[in-house]
């Protein structure tokens, strides 16, 4: 039995032992004992250099062959690679099938490849609430690319957009509906558009759309951002990490990176304090009596306000 | 809300047949686990290599082939090999009496055959679990 | 017309042509008594709607079935599905089948074999001779048809994604007998399409296996005219949970797909459909499942026609070899399956079944042992010469639930069909994973009701017994896996290699340049080439799928 204090751990995870990389994952994902030690003690220059690749898009559209293609490629060239794939929990029973792993199963036996199938939990956005933690884990062992697959329920999932350097939209031809859903939303916030299963017909027509809405995009870094690919096939792909190694490259040189990797975990900050929070301020809220004829907002500044000694403006 | 356990239900050899093992991934989910589905036609290193890094609590088993007997025991020899010995592995499927016997002797923790109900897996997988 | 002359036209042209052809097995049917079996009882009144639904049997829709007289002329073909551990041991089985009465003989392969692996790649591993026998080279293949004359049998082969090399070393054996390939009656299952979604035993993507599915269509159009070339099998997409209705849709699609692939390629029509087999599931609910086959033939018939635009009858007549449910075998009080087979069975015969396997009663436990092949044997024997269904044709049209269930079925499957067409296909469907849930939410709903009692399975949910007394079962040889890989490894030092090489590097080139098959294959197979080594080289060239 493996001890799981979280010097161990640490050791373990710099040296890419496989199962210390599963259990510091499960301790964060559990909120375990050692939670703290273990990512206070991550190395923080790993983290940095890391390219964190975010891909989402509509169920079907080959998100999970697209990221296992990538993971080809991206081991052909040398890289080590980690996958978090995230896929919805039950609101019913909490369970969850972690199905994404099926596609990724030609990697099993290449330890360069680190995956993770991860369950949302109840976080709504596409992730969970563990995933900035989790790139964390895997950078600190070693990994240079982390691809992050979401759920891929549509246009809500923006978290991706905020934990990732670089977005990658995956549409496929005849996904009209989902399509002009996405339009005033993650389309407008993603960085790449990957055109998948461009053989089958209507790819030509949405390449078109899409290079449109992207035009603005591709002016400013002169980079292309609408790509297409057929991912069961391998077409496309080395042209796709191309793009984005140069966009990387325009991030990076530009400052735009940092910018980014800084929103992101000011965001994932908060998110702690709130979720930290939560639990005193359930009970702080059960505890409270004969208050229900308070309108909610009123009653939850009198709230903050008996815990914290701010001054709350609105 | 507790934590749900973690498990794989991986089909090691070469059979097709996956209406049981999907059955009990969904009546997993549907008891709260988060399950890790590996797919058909899986070698005992591919499953024990991804029971490893997905850290899961359990891993259940299933073939219809016969060829149980030199591919379960190959899976919990392939975990051992990867530092996870102390992961419990459940096995299903057409297994007469006597090879259960030979199974559960070789380490797996129990053998369901057809006709278990759902609620006597879920309650192993369960127990099972709960030790790790 | 008026409805007697409908009925005196039938019975003057088809009825008469056939009888002419094939006489009826008795001079006259009758019932305990003096009283005739009615051949084929019919309305009162002939209406256009009778005719447009029902119609005559041996006559477009084919909905009372294909043949005018039925089983009265001849039985269902009584073909065990059987083979197991070595070619050897397989050999001795058919023969004792032969002997027992059966009328055709189907081949199990092992998994390996089904996939595409010699016994010895790592693949392998404890699946040697464990489903089916283990074929790695025309060797194994010419004992497992030793003394056997290939010239009167049909033979069944159970083999999809790699039917051509197994096709090509039938042939092979069958020309060493000296039977020419015209002369051969069989079948090869051939439909990969239902293993992406059902089965399992894929190997190639779907687009190149379509592509080989062709070769064949194309070679024994030709070369092999009383082979079946494929049977389109509906049979696993049952037993991995889908309803009737489900089955019959996805395979009619796959069937769709097949017929409009082999025209693409430049196929006439007329000149393949003919030789399309189908392959059902006879599952636990006696009506709908006469139901459901009544409404396969008439779907397939209406779609040969109106959408293919088929000219001869035979291109819209569905054959079809039936299999009990498997899955419903319980492995609790297994003298219950004797029952459910026999209800099974009787289904597949009311729905006018040209073939049928009958499961054994301890299939949930193991392999069957040769008394329980023999009573699932006796079982079509006791229909058909005891129970009387055969003597009169589709003794159920004209019941008022079984038409409106035939219809239903039939509309259901259309309206499932017509889904799969406007998400662009089958392949479509494989790939976006449309077909695999549908059949996934089935199976699931199907156990959650057994699970709650709601679905009584009796010995297993209800009516169980204590302390059971263990049946006899039948154990593969656990020594036959070192025993295959050392004979095909001296197979492999007796051959001429250099022969083989050639052979393979034709074979790929073939391949590379969209070349037909069937010849190059046959090449490799006289050359001793193995099952494994041909497969590679196809992998090399196709790719492999994966789920």
């Amino acid at each position: 039995m493996p001890v799981n204090n979280s010097n161990s751990l640490l050791k373990g995870l710099a040296a890419r032992d496989p199962r210390a990389i599963g259990k510091a994952i499960s301790i964060v994902e559990n909120n375990g004992q050692g939670v703290t030690e273990i990512l206070a003690g991550l190395d923080r220059k790993c983290i940095e250099e890391v390219l964190v690749l975010g891909i989402t898009g509509p169920p079907g559209a080959g998100k999970s062959t697209l990221t296992s293609s990538m993971i080809s490629q991206l081991r052909s060239d040398g890289k080590r690679v980690g996958i978090i794939a995230i896929d919805p929990s039950s609101p019913i029973s909490g369970g969850a099938i972690l199905g994404d792993r099926v596609r990724m199963m030609e990697h099993a036996l290449d330890t360069d490849v680190v995956v993770r199938s991860m369950a949302t939990r109840g976080r709504l956005g596409g992730l969970c609430a563990s995933a900035g933690a989790t790139v964390r884990i895997m950078a600190a062992s070693g990994c240079e690319v982390i691809i992050i697959e979401t759920v891929g329920v549509g246009q809500s999932e923006m978290d991706i957009v905020r934990l990732a350097d670089i977005t990658l939209m995956v549409l496929a031809p005849g996904f009209g509906d989902d399509i002009q859903a996405m339009k005033a939303g993650l389309l407008e916030v993603a960085d790449f558009l990957v055109v998948n299963k461009s053989d089958l017909g209507g790819a030509e027509a949405l390449v078109m759309d899409m290079k449109q809405i992207f035009a603005t995009k591709e002016k400013e870094s002169d980079i292309a951002r609408v790509l297409q690919s057929i991912a069961s096939e391998n077409t496309g792909i080395k042209e796709l990490l191309d793009a984005v190694q140069r966009f990387t490259t325009y991030l990076t040189i530009n400052n735009l990176k940092k910018q980014r990797r800084k929103k992101a975990m000011e965001g994932e900050t908060l998110d702690w304090v709130f979720e930290m929070l939560r639990p005193t301020l359930t009970r702080k809220l059960v505890e409270q009596t004969g208050q229900e004829q308070i309108d909610p907002r009123v009653r939850a500044k009198e709230l903050i306000q008996q815990m914290l000694p701010i001054n709350y403006h609105r | 809300m507790s934590i749900p356990y973690r498990v794989l239900i991986g089909k090691p050899g070469l059979d097709g047949h996956d209406r049981g093992a999907k059955f009990i991934a969904r009546a997993l989910r549907d008891e709260g686990f988060e399950v890790i589905y590996t797919g058909i036609r899986r070698t005992a290193a591919e499953i024990a290599a991804t029971a490893i890094q997905e850290d899961v609590d359990v891993v259940g088993l299933s073939s219809l082939s016969g060829a149980h007997l030199r591919l379960f025991p190959e899976v919990i020899k392939e975990l051992k090999d990867r530092g996870g010995a102390d992961i419990p592995v459940l096995g299903g499927g057409v297994i007469p009496d006597e090879d259960k016997e030979q199974l559960l002797a070789a380490g797996l923790r129990a053998i369901f055959t057809p006709g278990t109900p759902a609620a006597t897996i879920i309650q192993s997988f369960s127990d099972a679990c709960k030790q790790q | 017309m008026n409805n007697n002359s409908k009925f005196n036209d039938w019975q003057e042209n088809e009825l008469a042509a056939s009888l002419n052809r094939f006489p009826e097995r008795k001079e006259e049917f009758k019932l305990h008594g003096d009283a005739e079996v009615q051949r084929l009882a019919m309305p009162k009144v002939i209406d256009e709607q009778y005719e447009k639904s029902l119609g005559f049997p041996g006559k477009y829709p084919f909905t009372r079935g294909v043949q005018p007289t039925m089983y009265r002329g001849r039985f269902w073909t009584m073909r065990q599905y059987a083979g197991f551990s070595s070619a050897a041991e397989s050999n001795k089985r058919y023969r004792y089948l032969l002997e027992q009465g059966t009328t055709g003989l189907s081949v199990a392969f092992d998994l390996p074999t089904q996939i595409g692996y010699d016994s010895d790649d790592a693949m392998s591993l404890g699946e040697v001779g464990k489903v089916g026998v283990a074929i790695d080279t025309l060797a194994d293949m010419e004992a497992l048809f030793a003394d056997i004359p290939l010239a009167d049998i049909s033979t069944s082969m159970t083999i999809n994604s790699p039917a051509i090399v197994l096709l090509a070393m039938y042939i092979v054996v069958a020309e060493k007998q000296g039977v020419p390939a015209e002369k051969l009656r069989g079948t090869i299952q051939n439909d990969v399409l239902k293993e992406y979604v059902a089965r399992g035993t894929y190997i190639f993507p779907p687009r190149p296996s379509l592509g080989i599915i062709t070769d064949i269509f194309q070679w024994c159009s030709s070369n092999m005219p009383l082979f079946n070339t494929i049977s389109i099998s509906g049979y696993h997409i049952r037993e991995a949970g889908s309803t009737a209705a489900q089955e019959v849709a996805f395979t009619l699609a796959n069937g769709i797909t097949y017929v409009q692939t082999a025209l693409d390629a430049g196929l006439e029509i007329d000149h393949f459909a003919k030789r399309l087999a189908f392959f059902f599931n006879a599952s636990s609910n006696l009506l709908e499942e006469v139901a459901k086959f009544r409404a396969a033939r008439r779907l397939w018939a209406r779609i040969m026609k109106n959408r293919f635009e088929a000219q001869h009858p035979a291109s819209m007549m569905m054959r079809f070899h039936t299999q009990t449910a498997g899955n419903t075998l319980a492995a609790q009080q297994i003298d219950n399956n004797i029952v459910r087979v026999t209800l099974q069975a009787l289904a597949a015969v009311l729905g006018g079944t040209q073939s049928l396997h009958t499961n054994s009663r301890d299939e949930a436990l193991s392999l069957p042992t040769e008394a329980s092949v023999r009573t699932a044997l006796r079982t079509q024997q006791i229909i058909a010469h005891e129970s009387g269904v055969a003597e009169t044709v589709d003794p159920f049209a004209g019941s008022y639930y079984m038409e409106q269930l035939t219809d239903d079925i039939e509309l259901a499957a259309e309206e499932l069909i017509a889904k799969i067409d406007d998400s662009g296909g089958v392949v479509s469907c494989i790939e976006n994973g449309f077909i695999k849930s549908q059949i996934e939410q089935a199976a699931y709903d199907y156990q959650k009701d057994i699970e709650s009692g709601e679905r009584v399975i009796v010995g297993v949910n209800a009516f169980q017994i204590e302390g059971e007394e263990k049946p006899e079962l039948l154990r593969v040889n656990p020594e036959v896996e070192e025993a295959q890989v050392a004979h095909l490894q001296s197979v492999r030092a007796q051959r001429d290699q250099e022969e083989v090489n050639r052979s393979l590097s034709a074979l790929k080139q073939a391949a590379e340049s969209g070349d037909n098959l069937m010849n190059p294959i046959m090449d490799a197979v006289r050359a001793y080439g193995s099952l494994g080594e041909i497969c590679t080289v196809l992998r090399s060239v196709f790719g492999e799928y994966r789920d």
